[in-house]
Formats: structure tokens, C-alpha cells, sequence
């Protein structure tokens, strides 16, 4: 696994890259708990966040590491329409993710805590925010990836821009079990 | 098999700036010299608009009360200096040498992205442009120095743009870094030619692989907090307004957790230009590699556990002061490690006094003096008396300066005439290399004392206390002879560039693969790359009867 990593260069990149943009998620994250711990009177506001609605959606994101995983087990099997479906289903989970957030944002912003209110609004939309930009760009990343595999890309079994993808959709999964963990069960101790 | 000969005549027309295709040739490039040396252009450009700032600083700092410039100029430049010299100048221009040399080193055609490696230069380029930018925007440029502290960075303080130009133009500028980063350790760990083990890479580019670790994981802890200044100052924030509960501290935590490996980030490739220069220019292969490679892995790991040495008059307790303190005593270690490593390189050696080895030799002296100032910082009653007074500033200086800086003439010295084909003139090397020297010493030596003597720090004046005066005016003049010194440096590369000695091959009899190749080398760098046996493959090559491998006293340890 490992020497097969060192040896091709785009697996090896993405996998940099990742390591990069984890120590940015954990900066904001402890930046979070730095805060948190500090001025817990400043995250009064964390009550109207709704773990269980945003647990459901959170399902569907993580769901989508398994459909891309499945994507990839075709890609290698040569099982075209296979492939092509489960990335379809990937990108429909992560948008439903995606809109859970957007309704999770919209119920916020109607009790007037946004980005500018206390110390909860600021980091919560920070860190969702981030978080939310990178769905959008693994989404996009994976609906050119489609629409490649529906005019005939990808039939040699391998690929690496499959690879690097898929890599960077379970990255931003695990960066969502994170956030989750310390924004929203940490209300509920 | 010494008459083989291993690297053929070159027949392919050299890469020439006025060639058919001119400039597009450069701006379109995805080659790794040509994007090097774009590097290496406009850090050097960006090195002279920097030290412009400084001699404004020193003209103002002359006399004491002396009007040459208002207080906000004189924060704006100040702040200017700072931020160019460390961002545009020294960061990128150690990255531009790794473009540069590392896929010479390792017998590489290219980078591994050689289109990621262009969008790391012009995103950097445009970081710059996009920092400078701020001079013309309302309020002119940033005046909250290069560590932006809060809250002074807060809107309420800083209400005009000039600290959103900087934030921005620091998130471009770092993006390119991590991009480079990425592509330089790809580039180590997938492109080395057969036989070119990790074990056998020269110092240079072990220094740049270490280093590129170091900036994918530094920088992005600046991203981070440059990203939640901008909201904090775009979008009403608080992260850090204490004002609103926010925390002050937590933007020190996070600019010094950045900006300490960030200081490693600005040597450690000058470490490894320094082994190989003074290597080279010693006949001796360099003493003690192990300890070389395996001290700069240790000043990587510890830099980035010793960030709150730089805040121990913040006030965070003596537990956190001692375990700080003690961390960053400890980075002393490997540090002390690779001077003995040079000393013992140029030990029993037939030195050649070339302007590379006057540089590099210098370098030891001059970088230890910083390194003992600056041990000294560790201590923190020291830390007390001393933080925010002139002595930091002469601190500072002599690492940045006296280390990287002197380090970076000897790398310039050494592979111009790889990079261009012809050599720099030594007689204006001398020139340059001394008025530089005794500039630098005159300018920087005395702030110590000035320091101790109580002057503090970015401050735009000062009054007339006994010494303060005459002092600070020999300061400024040693900084007006350090200018001439890098006046005498541009007119050489000018005036080298065209007509300057041919430099052949191999012009310092040295060993590692970029002098196998032609100077400039082919776009494709090498016709054929030489076997790789040892960690010094030319002198192999040259000495099929006394090879490395057959030396017990060089042999891989």
C-alpha cells in the first residue's frame, strides 16, 4: 500500500494535499475549542442547533464514502454502468448533505445568529462554511467525473483522477465527523 | 570507462529570453529552470523594493526626532519591509532554488507537476502585486507589522484596507508555497534516477524536502487565521475582537504556531546550499551526512513545538515558559550539529577562498552569532529584559541576514553559471562580499547594544538619550554600505549575463548531477544521466579507480 503510494505521483499529491488542508481544519477546529473552553458564555447560542436533524443528514454524507468506494470497486471490476450509477448516487447523497445544511443555515439566520453575532456565530459559520466549500468542490470534482464517464471515459479500469477524488471525498467526510463530534455532541454533554 | 564520454557535446540550441518566441516563452513556461529563475528574478526584484524600505527606515532612524518621514509612513513601511523580505523575498527565493536545482540533483527530467509548479510562481507573483496593491488603495498600505497583532489588526484600529490587501495577498502567496511543497516532495519521492537512493541525495535537496514538509503543514496554520481575520474584519467576526469576548491570544497561538516553523522554512534550504558550497570548495565530501540530514529532520520536528517562545511576555505562567524554554534550547542541539558538520567539511580540506566559499564561510560565523543571541531569548527572564527592544531586531537580522541571506550570495555565486553559462565576476564578487560584511556587521552589530541599552523596537523615533544618537547613525550607515554592497551584486549579474567568463560544465570541479549536464542545461536537462554509485557521482565518474564506494572513509554510513 505504502510503496504504491510513493510510487505514483497524483495518489501521492492528493494525499499531501490532504495533510495540508487537515492541520487548516484542525486549526479552526481548535481555534473552536480554544474559544469554547474559554468563553463558554459566548456559546449560549449552540442550543439552537439540532443534533439529531443534522445527525440524519450527516448519514447521507457518510453514506456517499461508501457509493464512492463502491464507484471506485467498479471502476477497477470494468463494470461501466455500475460505475456510473454509484457516482451518481454519491453525488445525490452529498447534495442532501449539502441541503441540510442549507436548511440548518436558513433556521440559524431566522433566529438572528449569524457570522457577526458572539463567538458561537462566528466560529459555527466559519467552520461549516469551510467545511461546505469543500463539499461543493468534491461535488463539482465528481459531476466532471461523471459526465466523463458518461461519454465513455474510464473504461481501462484505471484511473487515477478516480483515485484522487475519492480520496479527497473520504477526506472531507472525516473533516464532517470532526466538526460534528465538537459542535454538535458537545452541546448535547 | 573514464573515456566514455557520458555526457555528449550539446547540440540543442541553449534556452535564450530573445529567441522566436520572446517573452511568451517565460510567461507560458512549465519548464522547472525557467519558472526557477522567474523565481529567483522577482524575489531578487522584490528584495531590492524591500531594502529600499529598510534605508528609508534607516534615514528616519538617523538622527534621533528626525523628520524624514511621518509615523503612519513609517509604520506603513516598516510593516512593508517585514513582509516583503520574509514573504516575497527569502521564503521564495529558497523555493526557487529547490525548483531550480532539486530535479537536476536527482537526475529528473521536470518537477512532477510541472503546470502546478507555474501556478506556484505566478500565484505568488500575483500575491505580491496584489500586496503592493494596498500603496494605492485609500489608507495606503498595511501599518501593523509583518505579525499583524491583535486587535491593532481589527477594523476599529486598522479601518482602512491596507491589512485586507495583506491577508489576501499572504493567502495567495501561501497557497503557491503548498503548492510547491507538494511538488517538490512528489518530485523527491517518484522522479529520483536509478540509483540515486534517499540515502545519497545531496544535502541541498534533502534540506528542500525536509522543508517542503515543513511548509504544507506551516502554512496552512496561517491560512487559518488569515482566513478568520478576513472575517472577522469582512464580515463582523469576532474571532479575535476581545472587545466581543474574542480572543487576542489566539492570533499570536496561531501566527507564531505558523510563524515559528516559518523561520526554519526561511534556512533550512540555505543549510543545504551551504553543505554543498563548502563542500565543494573544500575538496572533501561533506563530514558527517547522517548527522546533516538526520539534525535538519530534528529542527523541523522541534520548530514546531517552541511557537510560544515568542510570547513569554504575554504572560501564559512559568509552566508553559519552562516547557517552551526548555523546547526551544533543545532546537540549539541540531542546530550546533550542523556548524561542527561545516567546520569538520572544511577541516584538512584545500579550501578555495571563490565568493560562494567567502559567503558560506561567513555564514558560519555570522548565522552563529544569531543562533547565540538567540538561545539567549530561550531563557525567559532574558526574553523579558530584552523583547521588543533592538536587540531582537539584531537578533533577527543576523539569522535572516548574516545566515540565509549570506548563505543565498553563496548559492547565487555558485550556480549562476549553471543557470546562465557564464560565471560571475569574482573581482566584483570581492567587492560585493566585503562591503557587505563589514555593512552588515556595522549595521547590526551595535543594535544589540542598543537594545540592552533600552531602545525599543518599531518604533518611528526616538529622543535623545546619551548613545541613542551616534548609534543609531553608525547603524545607518553600515546600512547605506550594505546597499552599495547589493548595488555592486545587481550590476555583476547584469553585467555577467553578458559578459561574463563561459563557465563550461562543470566550472567549480564539483560532484553532484546538475554539472553532468550542459550549462544552461537542455530543456530536457539531460541527455544521459551518469550512473549513480555514491552520493557524489561525477567524482565516480572522473575517478573510476578511487571511487566513494571504495573509500572506507567517505563510504554511506
Amino acid at each position: 500500500m505504502l510503496k504504491t503510494l510513493l510510487k505514483e505521483k497524483h495518489t501521492l499529491g492528493m494525499v499531501l494535499f490532504i495533510g495540508s488542508e487537515a492541520v487548516f481544519f484542525l486549526m479552526l477546529v481548535l481555534a473552536y475549542v480554544y474559544l469554547r473552553a474559554f468563553e463558554p458564555a459566548s456559546f449560549t447560542a449552540a442550543s439552537a442547533l439540532k443534533p439529531l436533524q443534522t445527525g440524519i443528514f450527516s448519514l447521507f454524507l457518510f453514506a456517499s464514502s461508501g457509493t464512492v468506494w463502491l464507484a471506485h470497486r467498479s471502476l477497477s471490476q470494468k463494470r461501466h454502468t455500475a460505475l456510473c450509477l454509484w457516482l451518481a448516487a454519491t453525488i445525490g447523497l452529498g447534495a442532501i448533505f449539502l441541503i441540510g445544511q442549507g436548511l440548518e443555515w436558513r433556521d440559524l439566520l431566522r433566529q438572528n445568529i449569524d457570522v457577526s453575532q458572539h463567538l458561537f456565530g462566528t466560529t459555527f459559520f466559519t467552520l461549516t462554511g469551510f467545511h461546505g466549500l469543500h463539499v461543493i468542490i468534491g461535488l463539482l470534482l465528481l459531476l466532471i467525473t461523471l459526465v466523463l464517464a458518461l461519454l465513455g471515459d474510464f473504461k481501462s479500469g484505471h484511473s487515477t483522477a478516480m483515485e484522487t477524488i475519492s480520496l479527497y471525498w473520504h477526506f472531507v467526510d472525516v473533516v464532517w465527523v470532526v466538526i460534528f463530534c465538537v459542535m454538535y455532541l458537545w452541546t448535547l454533554l | 570507462m573514464s573515456e566514455i564520454p557520458l555526457v555528449p557535446e550539446n547540440h540543442v540550441p541553449l534556452p535564450n529570453v530573445s529567441s522566436s518566441n520572446g517573452l511568451l516563452a517565460w510567461v507560458a513556461s512549465v519548464d522547472h529552470k525557467q519558472i526557477g529563475i522567474m523565481y529567483l528574478l522577482t524575489t531578487l526584484l522584490f528584495f531590492l523594493v524591500g531594502g529600499i524600505e529598510a534605508l528609508l527606515m534607516r534615514i528616519q532612524l538617523a538622527q534621533p526626532r528626525f523628520s524624514f518621514l511621518s509615523p503612519e509612513a513609517y509604520n506603513q513601511i516598516f510593516s512593508m519591509h517585514g513582509t516583503t523580505m520574509i514573504f516575497l523575498v527569502v521564503m521564495p527565493m529558497l523555493i526557487g532554488f529547490s525548483t531550480y536545482i532539486v530535479p537536476l540533483h536527482i537526475g529528473a527530467r521536470d518537477m512532477a507537476f510541472p503546470r502546478l509548479n507555474a501556478f506556484s510562481f505566478w500565484v505568488l507573483l500575483f500575491g505580491g502585486l496584489l500586496l503592493y496593491f494596498s500603496f494605492l488603495a485609500p489608507g495606503g498600505a498595511p501599518a501593523v507589522g509583518w505579525f499583524a497583532y491583535a486587535p491593532l489588526n481589527e477594523r476599529p484600529f486598522s479601518s482602512n484596507l491596507g491589512v485586507d490587501y495583506w491577508a489576501l495577498g499572504l493567502l495567495c502567496t501561501g497557497t503557491g508555497s503548498i503548492a510547491a511543497g507538494i511538488n517538490i516532495i512528489v518530485t523527491v519521492l517518484t522522479l529520483r534516477a536509478p540509483g540515486m537512493t534517499m540515502r545519497r541525495l545531496p544535502v541541498f535537496t534533502w534540506m528542500s524536502f525536509i522543508n517542503a514538509f515543513l511548509i504544507i503543514f506551516a502554512i496552512p496554520i496561517l491560512n487559518a487565521a488569515l482566513a478568520a481575520l478576513l472575517i472577522d474584519r469582512q464580515l463582523g467576526g469576532v474571532f479575535f475582537k476581545p472587545s466581543e469576548s474574542g480572543s487576542a491570544l489566539l492570533w499570536q497561538h496561531l501566527f507564531w504556531g505558523f510563524g515559528h516553523p516559518e523561520v526554519y522554512i526561511m534556512v533550512l534550504p540555505a543549510f543545504g546550499a551551504i553543505s554543498e558550497v563548502i563542500s565543494v570548495f573544500s575538496r572533501k565530501p561533506v563530514f558527517g551526512y547522517a548527522f546533516l540530514v538526520g539534525s535538519g529532520f530534528g529542527i523541523a520536528l522541534l520548530s514546531f513545538a517552541v511557537w510560544a517562545h515568542h510570547m513569554f511576555a504575554v504572560g501564559l505562567g512559568d509552566p508553559l515558559n519552562l516547557v517552551f524554554g526548555g523546547a526551544s534550547m533543545l532546537i540549539a542541539l541540531p542546530t550546533g550539529i550542523k556548524v561542527f558538520n561545516w567546520i569538520g567539511t572544511a577541516w584538512g580540506g584545500s579550501i578555495r577562498f571563490s565568493t560562494a566559499m567567502l559567503f558560506a564561510l561567513t555564514f558560519i560565523i555570522e548565522f552563529t552569532i544569531g543562533g547565540i543571541s538567540g538561545v539567549a531569548f530561550a531563557v525567559f527572564p532574558i526574553d523579558w529584559q530584552l523583547t521588543d527592544s533592538y536587540f531582537v531586531v539584531a537578533h533577527m537580522h543576523y539569522v535572516l541576514f548574516g545566515g540565509t541571506m549570506f548563505a543565498v550570495f553563496a548559492a547565487i555565486f555558485y550556480w549562476f553559471p549553471k543557470m546562465s553559462g557564464r560565471r560571475l565576476s569574482e573581482r566584483l564578487g570581492k567587492w560585493h562580499f566585503w562591503l557587505t560584511v563589514i555593512g552588515f556587521n556595522t549595521t547590526f552589530f551595535i543594535q544589540h547594544i542598543l537594545g540592552i541599552i533600552g531602545m525599543p523596537r518599531r518604533v518611528y523615533t526616538y529622543p535623545d538619550l546619551p548613545g541613542w544618537g551616534w548609534m543609531n547613525l553608525v547603524s545607518s550607515i553600515g546600512a547605506g554600505i550594505l546597499g552599495l554592497g547589493v548595488l555592486v551584486f545587481c550590476w555583476n549579474v547584469v553585467y555577467s549575463f553578458k559578459r561574463g567568463q563561459p563557465a563550461g560544465d562543470n566550472p567549480w570541479d564539483a560532484w553532484t548531477l546538475e554539472w553532468a549536464t550542459t550549462s544552461p542545461p537542455p530543456p530536457h536537462n539531460f541527455a544521459q544521466v551518469p550512473p549513480v554509485r555514491g552520493r557524489r557521482p561525477l567524482w565516480d565518474l572522473h575517478h573510476p579507480d578511487n571511487t566513494d564506494a571504495q573509500n572506507p572513509k567517505v563510504s554511506e554510513d
